[in-house]
């Protein structure tokens, strides 16, 4: 196998051109794996992080850029991203442990096309666009038309993800995601969800809401997004939101959770993620909160209050 | 291009003879295999040898000073905090990384930090333990020094 470090995005199309079987890699924190086991027999590995673009994070112009292999890790501890968009940043701090969140990236999980990846659905709520690059030059595509099937995505031969472009989020805007695992950390999700709502006083004015795990890709429900722009959060309205995202699971029966069991938590996470998402909109940014490491323990925390409401969840299912 | 698909962790332990790093898993599941690389804890059987080219690479066995362990090492064989000791280097490297970024975590942050190493003996308290002591160690050392 060969090995080849490209320090820009053409000459990494031109090497990608030049050898059929080869393969980009940012973490390959699924890619290594898959080869040891002999799943995949690349030609050629192409480590896409010695490209600046590809692991750089900015902020201009009303939008994020966030190169593909940027490791989570440098999302989850950038105060200001994870300011605007605490969603995308629950789901991009729930891959795997500190380990792997040192070089697992955005690009990485989506591409490897796992229905359970934790940072598709909130990046998918927040309407971000991936710009991908091969021999043909670059094109844009929302996040949402990535991923055609389990392992599968709409990337021709030779194409590569450069970089996530998300728009500033609206004022009034909170976005949040939750995922169910039969353990606390170190799992794959039995089911995610994430919300993103805009709020106009107490009146929802604008929905996302995406699920994840529960069919062969990440999933929209528009049935709850309908149920939620122009309502007031009431006890029907989060009744409706959880039935319809009940109604879009078209998930597997694994040894990590039934068909019925994923089914009904679905519509229980994101009831509550709707919950989280506008507690957040209604929020003034906390301009108080610039310290990375003071967010990473306020993260830390929420995730254990996470784990424990699921497991209070599964004892009452029982 | 150069042809290599030997992980940064063959590399050291059967190129460098540097044979502190174990490996456990192999898929990056069990963090026995942890160095930090370029300062952030990773684990060396998913990175690729080539990938290291000009990176700083630290091991376990990089972290005692001299004939001098380092207050982890020491805490964890004082409090027993191994016992096969397969898992051990990689928690030593990983609960430093945990303490530099974090020198005063609390007990669940030091659980959640450490979630990306795997033990079958101790059942974790007793390394856990050792990571408390070993913080408040280094806290008296560094207010001492200031």
């Amino acid at each position: 196998m060969q090995y080849a470090a490209p320090t820009t995005v053409d000459e990494a199309c031109s090497l990608l051109a030049d050898n059929p079987g080869s393969r980009v890699f940012a973490g390959a924190t699924d890619l290594v794996p898959q080869m040891r086991s002999g799943r995949s027999e690349p030609s050629a590995m192409v480590d896409l992080k010695r490209i600046d673009r590809l692991t750089s994070v900015s902020h201009a112009d009303g939008q994020w850029t966030v190169g593909a292999a940027t490791p989570a890790s440098d999302l989850t501890h950038n105060a200001e991203f994870v300011g605007m968009y605490p969603g995308i940043s629950e789901g991009a701090g729930l891959i795997g442990s500190d380990q792997i969140q040192n070089r697992s990236s955005l690009g990485g999980n989506l591409c490897n096309g796992s229905p359970a990846a934790d940072s598709v659905p909130a990046m998918i709520a927040s309407g971000a666009r991936a710009v991908i690059a091969g021999a043909g030059g670059q094109r844009t595509v929302s996040v949402a038309d990535v991923v055609t099937g389990p392992g599968r995505t709409s990337l021709a031969d030779g194409e590569f993800i450069v970089e996530f472009e998300i728009d500033d989020a609206p004022i009034s805007t909170g976005d949040a995601y939750l995922r169910m695992t039969p353990r606390t950390e170190m799992d794959i999700a039995v089911v995610g969800a994430a919300v993103r709502l805009t709020m106009d006083g107490d009146t929802v004015s604008s929905a996302s809401v995406v699920l994840g795990a529960v069919a062969p890709t990440a999933v929209r429900v528009p049935d709850a997004e309908a149920a939620l722009v122009g309502s007031r959060l009431d006890d029907e309205t989060l009744a409706a939101v959880a039935a319809a995202a009940s109604a879009a699971c078209n998930p597997i029966d694994d040894k990590r959770g039934t068909v019925e069991y994923r089914t009904q938590v679905a519509g229980v996470l994101a009831k509550r993620a709707v919950v989280i998402a506008a507690e957040r909109a209604q929020k003034e940014p906390d301009l108080h909160v610039t310290n990375t490491h003071q967010l990473h323990r306020q993260r830390r925390a929420d995730r254990l209050l996470v784990g424990r409401l699921h497991v209070a969840a599964r004892c009452v299912a029982r | 291009m150069s042809a290599d698909s030997t992980s940064l962790l063959d590399a050291l332990r059967d190129e460098l003879g540097l044979i502190g790093t174990k490996e456990g898993c192999g898929t990056g599941d069990c963090g026995s295999c942890s160095v930090l690389f370029d300062g952030k804890l990773n684990c060396s059987c998913l990175i690729l040898a080539p990938e290291a080219e000009g990176r700083e690479i630290v091991t376990v066995e990089g972290i005692a000073d001299g004939d001098q362990l380092h207050p982890l090492q020491q805490t964890f064989l004082e409090g027993a905090a191994l016992q096969c000791g397969v898992c051990t280097p990689g928690f030593l490297v990983a609960a430093k990384a945990l303490l530099d970024e974090n020198p005063d975590p609390t007990e669940t942050e030091i659980r959640y930090g450490l979630a990306g190493n795997l033990c079958r003996c101790t059942g974790y308290d007793k390394i856990v333990r050792a990571v408390q002591e070993a913080a408040v160690q280094l806290k008296t050392t560094s207010e001492q020094g200031a």
